[in-house]
C-alpha cells in the first residue's frame, strides 16, 4: 500500500513526524504493513480480530467467540458488527448481533450464526471456522438497543436467529427489575439457539418465555399475539426475525398506533434477484442509465458520458476496475455472478461485466 | 525473426480458422478449470509469499545496519537482493496484473498496490497491461520490442543508432527500474514530438519524480544514515542489491520475447483479430525459460511466459500447472513451443541484440522456392 496515512489538519505533532520518518523507511509501503505481519490487533492497526473458539449452540447454529484488536471500542446490547471473512480465499462480509454482554473482563465478544441453506459465510463460520483465524472487523453499529432508562414492561418478540441480539440483551441484564416477555419462534425444540439459558431465565422468574414450535404448532400469526401477551400494545417491544414476520408486526402495531413502542431489527441478507440487464447507477457522476444484460458496464457508462477509467477492453489489464457498492454483475466472458451489499467493496472489472439487475457504481 | 506474415515458411499456414477458434475454446476452459478451483489455497501462496518476503526484506536491511563487517555485508546484500527480486517479480509485477484482485483483500489488489520500483505502479500498469500484453509483438504497437531503443527484429528499420545497441542493452540491464519508468513516460516519444510540456506528461513526470525521490531516500541516505558507522557500506549493499535485481529482472524479461523462435506480427494483421487469434498471438508471440521450482520463483513464474500471456490474470502459481496442458495443445495444434534453460535463453536474446545491430544481410538472390505459398495475413486466415 502505498498511500500514507491520512493526519488530521493542525500543526504535526511528534507522532506524526516519528510516522512520517518511519514512513520513509518502509516506502513503498506502510510500517503497518510489516507491524501486521507479528502484530494483526495492535492499538492502531485496522480494526481486526481473532477467532478463540467456535461452540456448536443447535444442529446449524454456533457461538464465535473473537478477541478483538486494541481499537475495539465496545458496544450496546442488542447492536451488531460488521465481519469480513475470507472464504475460499475471497474476503466476505456479513452483519452479524453480538451476542455477549458488553465489557466482559477477558475483553472477548462473541456472535451466534445460524447457517442458512447455501449461505457462503455463514456455514463458512458454523462448520469450518478454525481457532486462530484473524478476520476482519468493524466497530459495532445498529440502534436495535434499549433506552439508557429500561422501560418497565418489555416484550420481545424473535424467530429463529432473530434471538441474537436480544440475547445480548439479556446476557448484559435487560431483564433486571422489569418485566419481561420473550415469545421466540424455532422450527422444533431442538433448533431454539440458547435454549438451555432461556429456560433456566424462565425457571427462576426472571422472563416468560412462550416458546412456539413451528413444525408442530404452525407460524405464529400476529393475531394469536394479543391471547399470548395481553398487555401486548402497551409493551416496549423488540421485535427480530424474517421479513414476513417484521412486516406483519410493523403493519399491526401501525394499526393500533403504537408504532412508536415498536422497535425492529431486519436482517438484510442481499436480496437481488439477478436478472438480464437493470439501471446502473453511477451515483459520483450523477448519471443513470438503463443497460442490458449483454452491454459491458464500460460502455453503458461511457455512452452516457461517465468518466471510466477503461483499458484493454477485453479484460485482461485491469485498468478499468472500479467498485461497485451495490448490485449484481454477470462476467460476459464465462455468466459468472457477483453480487454487492453495502460496505462490501466489491470491485469489478466494468469491461467484461453486464449489468444483472440493479448497480450501484461508485463513479 | 521476421513477421510471421512475410515468412517463406509460415508456421501457422496449416491451420483453418475453424482450428483457431477450436483451440480458443480449448484454452477458454483451462482458464475456466483453474477459475472454478481457485481458492483458500492460492490466498495462501500468496499471502505466504508475501509475508516470506518482508521477513527477509526486514531481516536482511537489519544486518546490513552492521555491513562494516564483511559476513554482515555479504548476507545482507544478498538477502536484500532476493527479496528486491521476489517483491518486483512474483509480487508486484503478478498483483499489478490483477491476479490476486478476486481475493478482494484490499491490502493485495491492482488498485492499491505500490512497488519497490522508480516507475509508478499506475503507469506501469497502463504501459505493461494495456498496451504490451495488448499488442504483444505487433511490429509498430508493441514498444517492448526492443523498447524503442533496440533492433530485435528484421523488420524493424535499421538506424545507425542500432550499432551501439548491445551497449544500450547493457546499461538498460543494469539500470532496467530507471529504463523502465522513462518507457512507461514514454520519455524518447514525448521529447522528440516536443510533448514535454504538456499538462498531462509534466504531471505523470512529477509523480516518476517524487516516486525516484522516495526510492532514493529509503535506499541511498535513511538507510545508510541508520547504520552510522557503516553507511557506505550499507549504501554500496543496496546498490549492489538494487544492480543484482536489475541485471536479474531485465534478463528474465529479455527472455520472455527476445529468444530465436519468438514470432512477430504485422499492424494489419490484427485488424478484427478473434479471440482465438490473439491466443494463438500470445502463444507464438512468448517463450518460456525451463528450471526448477525455486527458478520460477524467482523469475515471478514468467519462465511461464506463454502461460501468463495467455492469462494474464490467473494467479502465478497455477502456470506451471498448466503448463503441461498448454504445451500439450500446441503439439496437438503443430505448434513451436519455444521454450530453453536460462543461460540459453538469455545468450539467444543477447545474440539477437547483438546480431541486429547490424543492418540485415541482403535477401538471398536465389528465386523463392516453389512450394512457398504466400503466408495469410493472420486476420484472414
Amino acid at each position: 500500500m502505498t498511500t500514507t496515512v491520512p493526519r488530521p489538519p493542525g500543526r504535526p505533532t511528534v507522532r506524526d513526524r516519528l510516522l512520517r520518518l518511519a514512513e520513509t523507511v518502509t516506502t513503498p509501503l506502510l510500517p503497518e504493513d510489516y507491524l501486521d505481519l507479528v502484530a494483526p490487533l495492535r492499538s492502531g492497526a485496522a480494526l481486526r480480530g481473532r477467532i478463540v473458539d467456535v461452540r456448536p449452540e443447535t444442529r446449524d447454529a454456533a457461538t464465535v467467540t473473537i478477541r478483538p484488536g486494541r481499537g475495539w471500542r465496545g458496544h450496546t446490547p442488542g447492536q451488531y458488527v460488521r465481519l469480513g471473512v475470507d472464504v475460499d480465499g475471497v474476503r466476505q462480509w456479513r452483519a452479524y448481533s453480538l451476542t455477549s454482554p458488553p465489557g466482559r473482563r477477558d475483553g472477548l465478544i462473541s456472535i451466534t450464526v445460524k447457517a442458512i441453506p447455501d449461505g457462503r459465510v455463514s456455514n463458512h463460520l458454523v462448520r469450518r471456522a478454525r481457532p486462530g483465524t484473524v478476520v476482519q472487523l468493524d466497530q459495532a453499529q445498529g440502534d436495535f438497543v434499549q433506552p439508557a432508562t429500561a422501560p418497565a414492561r418489555i416484550l420481545f418478540l424473535t424467530a429463529g436467529s432473530g434471538i441474537t441480539p436480544v440475547m445480548g440483551m439479556l446476557r448484559a441484564g435487560a431483564h433486571g427489575a422489569a418485566d419481561v416477555v420473550l415469545v421466540h419462534s424455532a422450527p422444533t425444540p431442538a433448533d431454539v439457539i440458547f435454549a438451555e439459558e432461556l429456560r433456566g431465565l424462565a425457571d427462576r422468574g426472571a422472563i416468560r418465555l412462550v416458546e412456539r414450535h413451528t413444525d408442530t404448532e404452525g407460524v405464529l400469526g400476529v393475531a394469536e399475539l394479543g391471547d399470548l401477551v395481553p398487555d401486548l400494545l402497551d409493551r416496549q417491544t423488540w421485535a427480530c426475525g424474517p421479513v414476513g414476520l417484521l412486516d406483519a408486526v410493523e403493519a399491526h402495531w401501525a394499526a393500533h398506533g403504537a408504532a412508536d413502542r415498536l422497535h425492529t431489527e431486519r436482517f438484510r441478507p442481499t436480496v437481488v434477484t439477478p436478472g438480464a440487464g437493470g439501471t446502473v447507477t453511477f451515483a459520483r457522476s450523477g448519471v443513470a442509465v438503463s443497460a442490458d444484460g449483454g452491454t459491458a458496464l464500460l460502455d453503458a457508462g461511457e455512452s452516457a458520458g461517465v468518466l471510466m477509467p477503461s483499458g484493454c477492453r477485453m479484460g485482461i489489464c485491469f485498468g478499468c476496475v472500479v467498485p461497485l457498492r451495490e448490485g449484481a454483475v454477470r462476467d460476459l466472458r464465462n455468466g459468472n455472478l457477483t453480487t454487492a451489499a453495502p460496505g462490501d467493496g466489491v470491485l469489478i472489472q466494468t469491461c467484461v461485466s453486464a449489468a444483472a439487475g440493479t448497480c450501484d457504481i461508485d463513479l | 525473426m521476421t513477421a510471421i506474415q512475410k515468412k517463406a515458411h509460415n508456421p501457422i499456414a496449416h491451420l483453418t480458422a475453424e482450428d483457431i477458434e477450436n483451440l480458443g475454446r480449448e484454452l477458454d476452459a483451462i482458464r475456466e478449470r483453474v477459475l472454478a478451483s481457485r481458492g483458500e489455497r492460492d490466498a495462501a501462496y500468496i499471502r505466504r509469499v508475501i509475508s516470506t518476503q518482508r521477513r527477509l526484506e526486514v531481516g536482511s536491511r537489519v544486518v546490513l545496519l552492521f555491513s562494516l563487517f564483511p559476513p554482515a555485508w555479504l548476507v545482507g546484500t544478498a538477502g536484500l537482493a532476493v527479496a528486491k527480486i521476489l517483491e518486483n517479480m512474483e509480487i508486484g509485477h503478478n498483483v499489478l496484473h490483477g491476479q490476486w484482485d478476486w481475493m478482494r483483500d484490499p491490502k493485495i489488489h491492482s488498485t492499491t498496490w505500490e512497488w519497490d520500483h522508480v516507475s509508478p505502479a499506475a503507469q506501469w500498469k497502463h504501459s505493461h497491461n494495456e498496451l504490451h500484453h495488448t499488442y504483444t509483438n505487433v511490429l509498430g504497437k508493441d514498444n517492448d520490442l526492443g523498447y524503442g531503443i533496440m533492433r530485435v527484429d528484421e523488420d524493424q528499420r535499421w538506424h545507425p543508432m542500432h550499432l551501439g545497441q548491445p551497449l544500450w542493452n547493457f546499461v538498460n540491464a543494469c539500470f532496467f527500474e530507471y529504463g523502465i519508468a522513462a518507457y512507461d513516460l514514454e520519455l524518447g516519444r514525448n521529447l522528440r514530438k516536443g510533448r514535454h510540456k504538456a499538462p498531462e506528461f509534466r504531471a505523470r513526470a512529477r509523480a516518476v519524480g517524487r516516486k525516484i525521490r522516495r526510492q532514493v531516500l529509503k535506499d541511498y541516505i535513511i538507510h545508510p544514515l541508520l547504520s552510522g558507522p557503516s553507511f557506505l557500506h550499507t549504501l554500496a549493499a543496496t546498490f549492489t542489491a538494487n544492480l543484482i535485481r536489475n541485471l536479474w529482472s531485465h534478463s528474465v524479461i529479455m527472455c520472455g520475447h527476445f529468444p530465436e523462435g519468438v514470432e512477430t506480427f504485422e499492424r494489419r494483421s490484427i485488424v478484427g483479430e478473434t479471440r482465438g487469434e490473439w491466443y494463438l498471438r500470445q502463444m507464438l508471440g512468448s517463450a518460456n525459460i525451463s528450471g526448477s521450482r525455486l527458478l520460477h520463483i524467482m523469475t515471478g513464474n514468467l519462465s511461464y511466459q506463454i502461460e501468463h500471456h495467455l492469462f494474464p490474470d490467473l494467479p502465478s502459481n497455477r502456470y506451471q500447472e498448466i503448463a503441461p496442458e498448454v504445451r500439450a495443445l500446441f503439439a496437438r495444434y503443430g505448434l513451436n513451443y519455444t521454450t530453453g534453460a536460462l543461460p540459453k535463453q538469455v545468450a539467444s536474446a543477447w545474440w539477437k541484440v547483438i546480431r541486429l545491430s547490424l543492418p540485415n544481410r541482403p535477401a538471398p538472390a536465389a528465386p523463392r522456392p516453389v512450394d512457398d505459398v504466400p503466408a495469410p495475413a493472420l486476420a484472414q486466415v
